[in-house]
């Protein structure tokens, strides 16, 4: 397949060597997070007023969502302020390598964190609590706070960016996603690489870090694990390594989810269905249960969710894949494990447009509040632009709906591409699990439209 | 300097200023919080000012729409709004103790929401405030007070006999429609009189004691914050009487005392004997004071007692016809 190496231009390598511009961003982004906190905890607790609820779960997850996954992919990982505070702690400096051993202890992770388990379970644990930490600036502030304090804790203990492997639940998603996206960084020659005594990319050099996210980049097949750090990208002495532009859903020729990813890939799915629901849907009882965190109501709700996510679709799912197989070889008695994880590659486009199709609509609904608390980020009576008093009106209300029915649409069908491909690979027949992702497409469109 | 230190300044002072610019901006000119009674009401709750020197208020919601009124004064009521900040100044002539208060009906403890704001000044008003007329007249009024006799037909001004007689303002208060009605009984000169004709001469007598702009501006403030309660009739059935009657209950479950007592129900000013057999000044006592232990809240530190005697005027077309 094709690929554009962006970092055959002089230009754009050197500004993608240099530290500056990554760390710039990074720094003024942490500004931001640590406003986003500050306002969260001194502003008005009324959400759609304050800066932190705004800035955050409508801004940046707008852009993530819309913009940096589908496009960049883990291109917000690359200049994520999160592990700034821990980076600098472990290695001593903000820019390059000071050549000094690295400082707290510095521990491997263990083998039973290397995987996105983890990961799904402090997302499903944030999900169940979303109604709550959406709405309420405090609360966004302290989740966001636990975020930066565990991200630095484990810096102090663990070696590399163990926050960013195993724990963001963010990073998770991200990382599933991104292997949609139209960028990539691998290794340009896999020949220098084997030929290559020092591995500098994971060991690092006086030039740049070893990968902080713990990926010998010669063996990247996918960008799930690749945090576009650039650190290889400076340290390989060889000039391996290559920034590619390619084809979207790149990663997904070649489908190879493993059972963690799957089931963070039924966590999304799950997901955008239960807010679209509660959001959305006509259910106000749904919502207060939602928000009744600890009342029997929400136990149920809990309970519902938990089942949706990890009973439901999953088990769908395995009948869909189950049929495909004895479809394919009615006599073969044994359903082969290895193919349900294979055909979830197939939810990843799926997923994506899912979230896409539901975020424009509470994005372009609430893009007013932006302006809003950008004018008065604190709640204090400020109008910086002259938008505090902008009164409330959904924006672009006619695009709204045709571009999110196109969304779902082209989630459909990509996922259907991807669902063969895997087929193929995995032997079994592709139908049932095509159907899967077009009977959840339509019972997404139900809860949108 | 070395690019590392220049980055270290680069994160340290932006950090810095991320967070110490809030913390810096946050003391200066502090918000008026509207909270939910439930909530905590108003924080802060007391206000100071000088006589003569206008107070700059910036007012905003944690939570729901409120309103912000000041007591016994001609300011204007103004809305706050959820996480937005509207301002107003303030000017007091007089020192004292002035009232504010939520205008908008925000939950069933709406009028719980109040603060005060302490006016200083030089020039103290001399000599101690009059007691209300209540209790000069030495009315309880927390008793009960049922009419001992009850018209037949509905009282109306307009058909009562065109007769010579004084009648003050304090007589009007001191005594209920029901006392005067049998008072007039003994007039020499109203003998002949039959009963509904006596009744109608009530009515004429109460009716001299207001007029028809002072009635409007009564059954104004009574819509306003009455009739939530009390019932858009009187009849003691407003949306939040039932809540009122439950949420007492609960409340009052840990004080001593007659519980039964406290915390009744808005009485049924539809039953003659009851709205009869009320003095204005016991009205307007109660209107003045509050209902100590019940819902009613105290409108003294609201309304003026002009405002509050046009109440009461207005509270009495409930049972009688007068223009
Ligand atoms: S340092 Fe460069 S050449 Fe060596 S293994 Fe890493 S990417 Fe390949
Ligand atoms: S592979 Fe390279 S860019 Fe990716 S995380 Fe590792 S060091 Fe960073
Ligand atoms: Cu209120």
């Amino acid at each position: 397949m094709k690929r554009l190496a962006l970092t055959r231009s002089p230009w754009l390598k050197a500004a993608l060597k240099s530290r500056w511009p990554q760390f710039i961003a990074a720094a003024l982004l942490l500004a931001g997070f640590l406003f986003v906190i500050v306002s969260g905890l001194l502003g008005t607790p009324v959400g759609s007023r304050n800066f932190g609820i705004i800035a955050v779960w409508i801004l940046w997850w707008a852009l993530l969502i819309l913009a940096a996954v589908p496009l960049a992919g883990r291109g917000w990982c690359a200049v994520c302020p999160i592990p700034l505070a821990g980076d600098w702690l472990q290695r001593g400096a903000l820019l390059g390598p000071s050549g000094r051993p690295p400082r707290g202890l510095n521990r491997r992770l263990p083998k039973a964190l290397r995987n996105i388990w983890l990961q799904n379970g402090v997302f499903t644990l944030m999900a169940l609590f979303s109604a709550v930490i959406l709405t309420n600036p405090r609360v966004t502030a302290l989740a966001l706070a636990g975020m930066l304090a565990a991200a630095i804790g484990l810096s102090a203990v663990y070696e590399r960016r163990a926050f960013c492997r195993a724990v963001c639940p963010v990073g998770g998603f991200i990382g599933l996603y991104a292997q949609a996206a139209p960028l990539e960084l691998r290794v340009a020659d896999t020949a220098v690489c084997a030929a290559c005594a020092s591995k500098a990319c994971y060991n690092g050099s006086e030039s740049g870090y070893g990968c902080p996210w713990g990926v010998f980049p010669a063996g990247l097949a996918r960008n799930s694990t690749c945090g576009l750090c650039l650190e290889c990208l400076r340290a390989c002495p060889k000039d391996n390594i290559a920034l590619n532009l390619r084809p979207f859903g790149g990663d997904l020729e070649k489908p190879a989810a493993r059972l963690d990813e799957a089931f963070k890939a039924f966590l999304m799915l799950g997901a955008a269905l239960a807010y679209a629901a509660i959001l959305l849907g006509p259910w106000g009882g749904l919502k207060a249960a939602a928000l009744a965190v600890g009342s029997p109501a929400w136990l149920a709700y809990a309970a519902a969710f938990l089942f949706i996510c990890f009973g439901l679709l999953p088990g769908l799912f395995w009948l869909a894949v189950r049929l495909g197989q004895v479809f394919a070889a009615p006599r073969r008695r044994t359903a082969r494990r290895s193919d349900f994880a294979l055909a979830a590659s197939a939810l990843v486009p799926l997923g994506l447009m899912f979230w896409a199709a539901f975020s424009l609509s509470f994005v372009f609904a609430n893009a007013v509040y932006v302006l809003n608390v950008f004018s008065d980020p604190l709640g204090w009576g400020w109008d910086l632009f002259g938008a505090a008093g902008l009164a409330w009106q959904p924006l672009l209300t006619s695009w709204g709906l045709p571009l999110q029915i196109g969304a779902l649409v082209v989630g459909a069908f990509w996922a259907a591409r991807v669902a063969r491909r895997a087929a193929a690979q995995g032997g079994f027949h592709a139908l049932p699990v095509t159907g899967y992702a077009f009977g959840l497409t339509l019972a997404m469109m139900g809860l949108l439209l | 300097m070395r690019a590392e230190t220049l980055a270290r300044l680069l994160v340290l002072g932006l950090a810095a200023a991320a967070v110490g610019f809030p913390l810096a901006a946050r003391q200066r000119p502090p918000l008026l919080h509207a909270r939910l009674a439930e909530q905590g009401g108003w924080a802060p709750d007391v206000l100071r000012a000088e006589a003569g020197q206008p107070l700059t208020v910036r007012l905003t919601s944690d939570d729901v729409l409120h309103g912000f009124g000041v007591g016994r004064t001609d300011f204007e009521a103004v809305l706050v709004e959820p996480g937005k900040v509207t301002e107003v100044t303030l000017t007091f002539d007089q020192p004292g103790i002035y009232t504010y208060y939520c205008t908008v009906w925000c939950g069933l403890n709406h009028w719980r929401m109040r603060g005060v704001i302490e006016v200083r000044g030089s020039d103290v008003q001399a000599g101690a405030p009059t007691p209300p007329l209540y209790a000069q007249l030495g009315i309880d009024i927390d008793a009960p007070h049922p009419a001992e006799t009850t018209p037949a037909e509905r009282p109306n001004a307009l058909a009562a006999p065109v007769v010579a007689l004084e009648f003050s303002f304090d007589q009007y208060a001191a005594a209920s429609p029901a006392q005067l009605w049998s008072s007039l009984g003994n007039q020499p000169g109203l003998e002949n009189l039959t009963d509904a004709q006596r009744w109608d001469l009530v009515a004429a007598l109460w009716a001299r004691q207001t007029s028809p702009a002072a009635l409007a501006e009564g059954e104004t403030i009574f819509r306003q914050d009455c009739a939530a309660c009390h019932g858009p009739q009187g009849a003691g059935d407003g949306l939040y009487a039932d809540d009122l009657a439950s949420a007492g209950q609960a409340a009052m479950q840990g004080l001593a005392g007659a519980p039964d007592m406290l915390m009744q129900s808005p009485p049924d000013w539809q039953d003659p004997a009851i709205l009869l057999g009320a003095s204005p000044a016991l009205l307007q006592g109660k209107l003045l004071r509050g209902g100590m232990g019940t819902g009613m809240p105290m409108w003294g530190a609201i309304y003026t007692d002009e405002q509050l005697w046009h109440v009461v005027a207005y509270l009495y077309t409930l049972q009688m016809d007068y223009p």
